[in-house]
């Protein structure tokens, strides 16, 4: 069954490729996407059942043997982030096609907006599926180079200055993961991650930590931990809905999922553990503060989404296997909850004319559907019992207090606060955007006079376009996609048993080391 | 490669220029600090290998022959790092375009911080100030630091 292994990232490419070709179409276009995007998912759900029952799955690309190749592996870790991922994307994918279609501008630039959207996937795709370190740096430009596209989508003023900060960060965290790689391959001599295990143990502990040191500062950056965090409220709520929810599901996991194999794969019991944990603690806590500061729903959600990877680094620095299989859940989660909710934001812009909660109001009177597509969620995020929110955060105390020690102690107290805190922020949006009755500022259809009264605070769009449509009827296609999200976040729940036990089988395997390498080096290695 | 003097020095200066223009607001100094700084990796990646001939089989012995995974890796950094600086020409291109200048601007909060400041200190400014407070912050990035007031710089910022 290897040959399913490189379809993940192989079809999205191809329809990008495809959907270029047919820019001028756009109904062709959203056939391609939605084709090659529920491909991707069958294949992802497939490539989780074949991993899980005969172990990960290797594919050495273009016949070129393990060491000097490059290998795609599958196995459990990479197979259940590659389901949640397509998942969410056909989601948003959905989303996006009713919001063109509703707006009516399907010629404006959207005609980049699939191919470099499919683009994106093929790099998630990638990054997860990677053998190799300096594939990983490849997958990470691709979907790097792709979010800028659509960060800056339509070139208008704002997005062109967030885009600019976004950019000059990721290139420097670029820039120090190649140095990192280059000063990794004249250490060991190889970038097989299956080889790199065994090779980096026999270096000596210096050099060992400068090399963790820097492969943790750039994933770190990608990931939005705690003092490298300053970018991404900043960016995220300008791009366009669909987009923003895209990046906050999917892009900051793909620097998790890269801290969380690099700390087991390559550097098992490294000394980095404590600072992981403080880490951890503190983009927790500074994360959640920041959220409880704002007054716009889109920016509240990047600092909640800040926040909570503080929750996944703690179940990382704890290594422990309870620890390693709380943050594999917990991020699986996190994917699908951050991005429901931003699209349910999304939603409340186009029906309430804004994200700015002084000027909402009355919306869950207005809307009980949209109440209850965010409502969900919200309590979902902030771990409200029956939710997987809960579920996880629980696995994460249980794995903490297990653990004993002072830092893990503190940590417990800090995910607990933090959790409160959450749920404290989202009952704001919730009693000031739909609770209280009316506000006389919510804007009629074509009113966008208010647009820019919140001193200070940028509203997050300004095409007259999508202001004008403010008191519209949500489009078919934008709730439908929300609810399949909101149904799937609720549904973690149900399948909340047997999802556990293969994220506690693949934090097993991870802590082992020996089923990821074995499958690359059958031989044994070289 | 044997670690030569010559080459590490090369790329702790590439570094270093790098990281000064990369802390630059004008965009067009941080292409070039990015340009650097791209070249200094692949630099640095290429010393990890070992040096020697060309790696064909038929006209090097296999013995002398020099490391090829470095410079298929450097091949393809220095593409991505093209892509790039175009992409980043074009955003400066673009910034230039839309506010006559190519500087990156500060962030929301920073703006807000930078607005309460002015409250703090002119008082004739926090009464009136409130509703078009907004580009105030912005704006004083855009025009001057030397503290005109912000009703000086009423840059039409969303002008389109």
């Amino acid at each position: 069954m290897t040959f399913l292994v490189p379809l993940p990232v192989v079809l999205p490419l191809l329809g990008a490729g495809l959907t270029l070709a047919l820019a001028g179409r756009p109904r062709a276009q959203r056939t391609v996407s939605l084709t090659v995007l529920t491909a991707t998912l069958v294949v992802a759900v497939g490539l989780l059942a074949v991993s899980s029952r005969h172990g990960p799955q290797v594919v050495e690309v273009g016949g070129w043997a393990a060491p000097l190749g490059i290998v795609l592996v599958a196995d459990q870790l990479a197979a259940l982030m590659l389901v949640v991922s397509a998942a969410v994307t056909l989601a948003v994918l959905v989303y996006s096609i009713g919001q063109g279609m509703a707006d009516g501008n399907e010629e404006t630039p959207l005609s980049v907006y699939h191919p470099t959207y499919l683009v994106l996937t093929a790099g998630v795709t990638n990054a997860f599926l990677s053998g190799d370190l300096f594939n990983l740096y490849v997958g990470f430009e691709i979907l790097l180079v792709a979010s800028y596209v659509l960060l800056t989508l339509g070139g208008t003023e704002n997005r062109i200055r967030a885009g600019t900060t976004y950019v000059v960060v990721s290139l420097l965290s670029s820039v120090i993961f190649l140095s990192a790689i280059g000063l990794v391959y004249a250490a060991t001599g190889t970038l097989n991650l299956a080889q790199l295990g065994g090779r980096l143990d026999a270096l000596p502990d210096s050099v060992r930590l400068l090399l963790e040191g820097m492969l943790l500062l750039a994933f770190g950056i990608k990931a939005a931990v705690f003092p490298l965090s300053a970018w991404l409220p900043d960016s995220y709520p300008t791009a366009p809905a669909p987009v923003t929810a895209v990046f906050a599901g999917l892009l900051t996991k793909v620097g998790v999922y890269a801290i969380i194999r690099t700390e087991t794969l390559l550097f098992p019991g490294g000394r980095t553990a404590e600072l992981l944990l403080v880490v951890a603690l503190l983009t927790m806590v500074v994360g959640i503060l920041g959220a409880v500061a704002q007054s716009d729903i889109k920016r509240l959600l990047s600092f909640t989404l800040i926040s909570h990877i503080g929750y996944m680094l703690f179940g990382v620095g704890l290594a422990t296997s309870l620890g390693l299989a709380a943050a594999i859940f917990y991020t699986l989660h996190h994917i699908m909850i951050q991005t429901t909710l931003f699209l349910a934001a999304g939603l409340v812009e186009r029906r309430g004319g804004s994200t700015a909660l002084d000027r909402l109001g009355g919306l869950a009177r207005v809307s009980p559907l949209l109440a209850v597509l965010f409502f969900v969620p919200a309590l979902n995020l902030a771990g409200i019992p029956p939710f997987s929110g809960f579920l996880g955060k629980t696995g994460l105390l249980q794995a903490g207090v297990s653990d004993g020690g002072a830092l893990a102690r503190a940590l417990v107290a800090g995910g607990l606060l933090t959790s409160l805190l959450t749920l404290y922020a989202v009952a704001r949006v919730w009693n000031l955007a739909f609770w209280r009755t009316s506000h006389p500022d919510m804007p009629g259809p074509d009113d966008t006079t208010h647009t820019s009264r919140v001193p200070g605070a940028e509203q997050p769009d300004r095409q007259p376009d999508r202001v004008a449509h403010s008191g519209a009827m949500l489009p078919r296609l934008m709730v439908g996609s929300t609810a399949a999200l909101v149904v799937l976040g609720v549904g973690l729940t149900v399948v909340a048993g047997p999802l556990y036990d293969l994220s506690r089988q693949a934090a097993d395997d991870l802590r082992d080391r020996a089923p990821y390498v074995r499958a690359v080096f059958p031989d044994g290695v070289p | 490669m044997t670690p030569n003097l010559v080459y590490v020095l090369t790329v702790g200066a590439l570094f270093a220029a790098g990281v000064t223009l990369l802390l630059e607001r004008s965009l067009t100094r941080i292409v070039m600090g990015v340009v650097l700084l791209g070249n200094g990796a692949n630099l640095l990646i290429l010393m990890g290998g070992r040096v020697g001939g060309p790696p064909i089989v038929g006209t090097t012995p296999e013995a002398d022959m020099s490391d090829p995974l470095p410079q298929a890796m450097v091949l393809t950094a220095i593409v991505i790092t093209l892509g790039m600086t175009a992409f980043l020409l074009a955003l400066a291109y673009r910034s230039w375009h839309l506010v006559g200048h190519d500087e990156v601007q500060d962030d929301v909060e920073d703006r807000r911080i930078m607005m309460l400041a002015d409250r703090d200190e002119g008082p004739g400014i926090a009464e009136t100030g409130d509703d078009d407070g907004e580009g105030d912050g912005a704006d004083r990035r855009d025009g001057d630091r030397a503290g005109e007031g912000p009703a000086a710089a009423a840059t039409p910022r969303r002008a389109r």
